[in-house]
């Protein structure tokens, strides 16, 4: 019995019993461990994937319900970090010890395709639920905005 | 974009496991050294060369330095290359970093008294001239190779951005000559760079970690994968410090994926597969505990033992002039005040976890850790073998604040190893985490003062009574007076007659280092209660501080400064208020102003202007960055952080009942870096210490409350 679902664009056929967390799938079946665990009950937002383009907490999602369906993780949004809110957050030197940053990036990437302008009040509300005990919030908002008018300069011109 | 080659990534470790390199050619300073992260192979073959234990050099022209302090967000992976590459004269973006191995002779910290542990906002202060001397030894021992090589005078070289040039259009890589150059004696003087003359030490520079934190390959204690590994899952007793009695595994052993389940000190083990079927086993487990001690804890109760300890345990004195107590005794008007602290869990982003692998008469530890050094002789002690049979390899920490000093995790994590014979990954819940940590220890300070005629404080009495960190850690003497209970206990202020004691009292519940230690419990007291006689006196908070610091230009500089910054001779907006409060810690001096109003009976945040003089920068965006850190982190205590315990179990299990700063909550931060070419500060942590001051002054300057006990909640605000 396993469960089939696509990662990133790759389809996986994943051993794990249908009720583990798909964080849990992700890091030690799956093998990509930028998702991290933080808290495992969905307060944190250290383990936000995409799951069909909606930011999810893995740590709080059964594999029994990504069953056919399409999960993207931080390593989705390049590996040599060429999206625009990766290269905003080195623009702006977001992450301190950098454990929470994948959560706050697929969060922010969540945002951002919906809302290529957020207000401040846009931002504080896609990205509350995720922690930083860094405190890296300034740092994060500035790069969203940096990368959010990089976004929009690029719809425009295309 | 930047493209740096960055060691930490799990690409660039591929090849690197636990390597013992005692045969390391080394120009007689690296010998013995366990070289993490450089290929043994290359060593062995002599294709990579060790001028000294900071520079490794390759014959590829690879330039690998070494960080002996672990990153943990604070920026030691950049700035600590930084000061050696200033003298070595390389681009820091073409180096690779690693994290030092254990070695207490080449690594340790001075500062702290040698051992190889980051903490104390001392990794700047303790390598900034070891480090620039350790860079300009290995530049010297390259131009000397250089002038042998080529026969001319060293005087006629230069050595700059990876190469040795001399005239004639002579030319070679640093790689080409460092075989040569490793064999050379280490010059005992080297001259240093005029700070005139830096080039990379003062400049802002990208952070090298920051790529592989954008991108998931950043390898963290939980990311790490040894071949045949398994994963752990420990029950320990909800009471910290109670024992097993007994246990009934076999449920859980009976569970899919369940390897073994084992017994240690610290609890019941649940070894599996995955990490999941390790954790959901560990739910079928049936342990009876011995409860130890511990059991009757509540910190209500704990905070009268401290309080009724307060005249009968042994008084520490720290610092008397005059008879302080005379004056109080005889003076028209006194001021008096108590002050508490709560406890406070660390609650880093990573939970506590560790990697250990017990085989063929060796030990290898991978993972966070703040203490190399510790980590390898308490595990030695532990298992009963030689410390030189361990190696431990630092991965990158998802956050320290003191919490990765305490070893607890490692030594489990090895002797689980140990029992089953595999190398095991033990992880932690967040639970597990909150109530397992060493707290920040509770205080109460109490505090008189009399005015004078011009309402100017005449003498001065402090006593703090909080539980001594330093005799768990170090076994410091109960009569032996802590350092780190004294930070930023005698405030700046120009008081005539002043008596500053303190007073250990053990608790009961064990105790950590939490960033910023008793700064941020004495500065609490100071600065509220230099407030307090402002308020008494009739006088305007700034003013009144400033009139008591004549005789101290640094202080008055960056509260001037701060003042001016956030404005302070108009009126704050309507609704809200300002608070100040004023430090000097680590070297560095700091002044904050929190702009605040009130919702629901409690404190919003909006604004803080801040400050700070630390001397020399090495890389001033990683300042500004610490000091958002430092302020976000001390809000959090300061608004809603407090551990409380029922009967010896920790009541806050997670970040649902531990609250923390997120960023709806997070205020603005306008930093001002004072110009100065004093020694360097520490900057990881004061700013931690001034946010919970400043914040509970400008409660009192906007509700007339003055709140004095943290976190600043309604209720504790009403009951002010």
């Amino acid at each position: 019995m396993s469960t089939r679902f696509s990662v990133n664009g790759r389809t996986v056929d994943a051993k794990a019993e249908a009720d583990t967390p798909l964080l849990w799938v992700i890091r030690d079946e799956i093998g990509l461990t930028g998702t991290k665990f933080g808290c495992g009950a969905a307060l944190c937002g250290a383990c936000t994937v995409h799951v069909d383009g909606q930011p999810v907490r893995s740590c709080q999602t059964p594999l029994s319900a990504v069953a056919g369906r399409k999960v993207s993780t931080i390593e989705s949004l390049s590996r040599n970090n060429t999206h625009p809110l990766q290269k905003a957050w080195i623009a702006h030197d977001v992450p301190q010890c950098g454990y929470c940053q994948s959560g706050q990036l697929m969060s922010a990437a969540a945002l951002l395709a919906k809302n290529k302008n957020p207000s401040d009040a846009d931002i504080d509300a896609a990205m509350s639920g995720n922690i930083c005990r860094c405190g890296t919030y300034a740092r994060i908002k500035a790069a969203i905005k940096t990368a959010a008018a990089e976004m929009r300069g690029a719809r425009s011109q295309a | 974009m930047s493209t740096t080659t960055n060691t930490g990534t799990r690409g660039g470790l591929s090849r690197r496991g636990f390597l013992q390199t005692s045969a390391v050619a080394s120009g007689g300073l690296a010998i013995g050294a366990n070289l993490a992260g450089l290929s043994v192979e290359a060593i062995a073959a002599g294709t990579i060369h060790t001028p000294n234990a900071w520079v490794h050099i390759a014959d590829d022209n690879t330039i690998t330095l070494i960080s002996a302090r672990s990153e943990m967000g604070q920026g030691v992976y950049t700035s600590m290359p930084m000061l050696i590459a200033e003298e070595l004269n390389v681009d820091v973006r073409t180096v690779q970093v690693v994290i030092a191995p254990p070695n207490t002779k080449l690594y340790g910290n001075a500062l702290l008294g040698g051992p190889q542990l980051t903490g104390g906002s001392t990794s700047v202060r303790d390598g900034w001239e070891k480090l620039r001397v350790a860079g300009a030894q290995v530049r010297e021992m390259l131009l000397s190779a250089a002038a042998a090589k080529w026969n001319v005078d060293a005087k006629s070289l230069k050595a700059e951005n990876g190469n040795v040039t001399g005239p004639g259009g002579k030319k070679a890589s640093y790689g080409q000559l460092a075989a040569e150059a490793s064999k050379l004696p280490v010059p005992e003087k080297v001259a240093l760079k005029e700070p005139g003359d830096f080039r990379i030490v003062g400049k802002r520079t990208r952070r090298l970690d920051t790529p592989a934190k954008t991108n998931g390959t950043a390898e963290f204690g939980i990311d790490v994968k040894l071949p045949g590994m398994v994963y752990a899952s420990l029950e320990q007793c909800p009471v910290i410090g109670g024992t097993v009695k007994g246990f009934d595994g076999a449920k859980a052993k009976a569970m899919p994926g369940v390897i073994d389940v084992v017994q240690i000190p610290d609890g019941v083990a649940v070894v599996a597969d995955t990490y999941w079927h390790a954790k959901k086993a560990r739910e079928a487990l049936a342990v009876q505990w011995d409860e130890g001690s511990g059991a009757t804890l509540n910190e209500k109760t704990m905070l009268e033992g401290i309080r009724a300890g307060a005249p009968s345990d042994k008084v520490l004195p720290l610092k008397a002039n005059g008879d302080a107590e005379a004056a109080i005794k005889d003076a028209k008007k006194v001021v008096r005040a108590e002050y508490v602290m709560p406890l406070l869990s660390h609650s880093p982003m990573e939970p506590m976890n560790f990697t250990a692998w017990v085989h063929d008469g060796k030990v290898d530890l991978i993972g966070p850790t703040q203490w190399q050094d510790g980590a390898q002789g308490t595990v030695a002690k532990a298992l009963g073998v030689d410390p030189q049979t361990i190696s431990v390899r630092t991965t990158f920490l998802g956050g320290g604040f003191g919490r990765r000093i305490d070893v607890d995790f490692i030594v489990q994590a090895a002797q689980i190893s140990k029992a089953v014979g595999k190398p095991v990954k033990l992880i932690w819940t967040r639970e597990d985490d909150m109530t397992h940590d060493f707290y920040r220890p509770q205080s109460l300070h109490q505090m008189a003062a009399a005015l004078g005629d011009d309402g100017k404080p005449t003498a001065m009495t402090f006593r703090m009574v909080s539980q001594s960190i330093t005799g768990r850690v170090f076994g410091l003497p109960l009569e032996v007076q802590d350092p780190l209970m004294t930070e930023a206990a005698i405030a700046p202020y120009e008081i005539a007659a002043t008596r500053h004691e303190v007073v250990k009292h053990d608790a009961g519940l064990r105790v950590g280092y939490w960033r910023s230690v008793s700064h941020a419990l004495n500065a609490f007291a100071n600065e509220s209660f230099i407030d307090e006689c402002a308020a008494a006196a009739g006088k305007d908070p700034y003013a009144y501080r400033m009139a008591l610091l004549e005789k101290q230009p640094r202080f008055a500089n960056v509260l001037r400064l701060a003042a001016d910054k956030a404005g302070w001779s108009t009126a704050a907006p309507a609704g809200r208020a300002r608070g100040i409060a004023l430090m000097e810690g680590y070297d560095t001096y700091m002044a904050q102003i929190a702009e605040v109003s009130m919702q629901n009976g409690a404190p919003v945040v909006h604004k803080v202007t801040v400050v700070a003089d630390l001397g020399r920068m090495v890389n001033p965006d990683t300042v500004e960055a610490q000091i958002q850190s430092a302020i976000v982190f001390g809000l959090s205590a300061a608004l809603y952080g407090e551990i409380t315990l029922d009967k010896g179990r920790v009541q806050q299990t997670n970040f649902d009942r531990y609250r923390v700063v997120r960023m709806n909550e997070s205020p603005t931060i306008d930093i001002t870096l004072v110009q100065s070419n004093e020694k360097p500060g520490g900057i990881g942590e004061p700013a931690t210490a001034l946010i919970g001051p400043a914040v509970a002054n400008a409660v009192f300057a906007t509700t007339g409350k003055r709140v004095r006990r943290m976190p600043f909640t309604a209720e504790n605000i009403a009951s002010a």
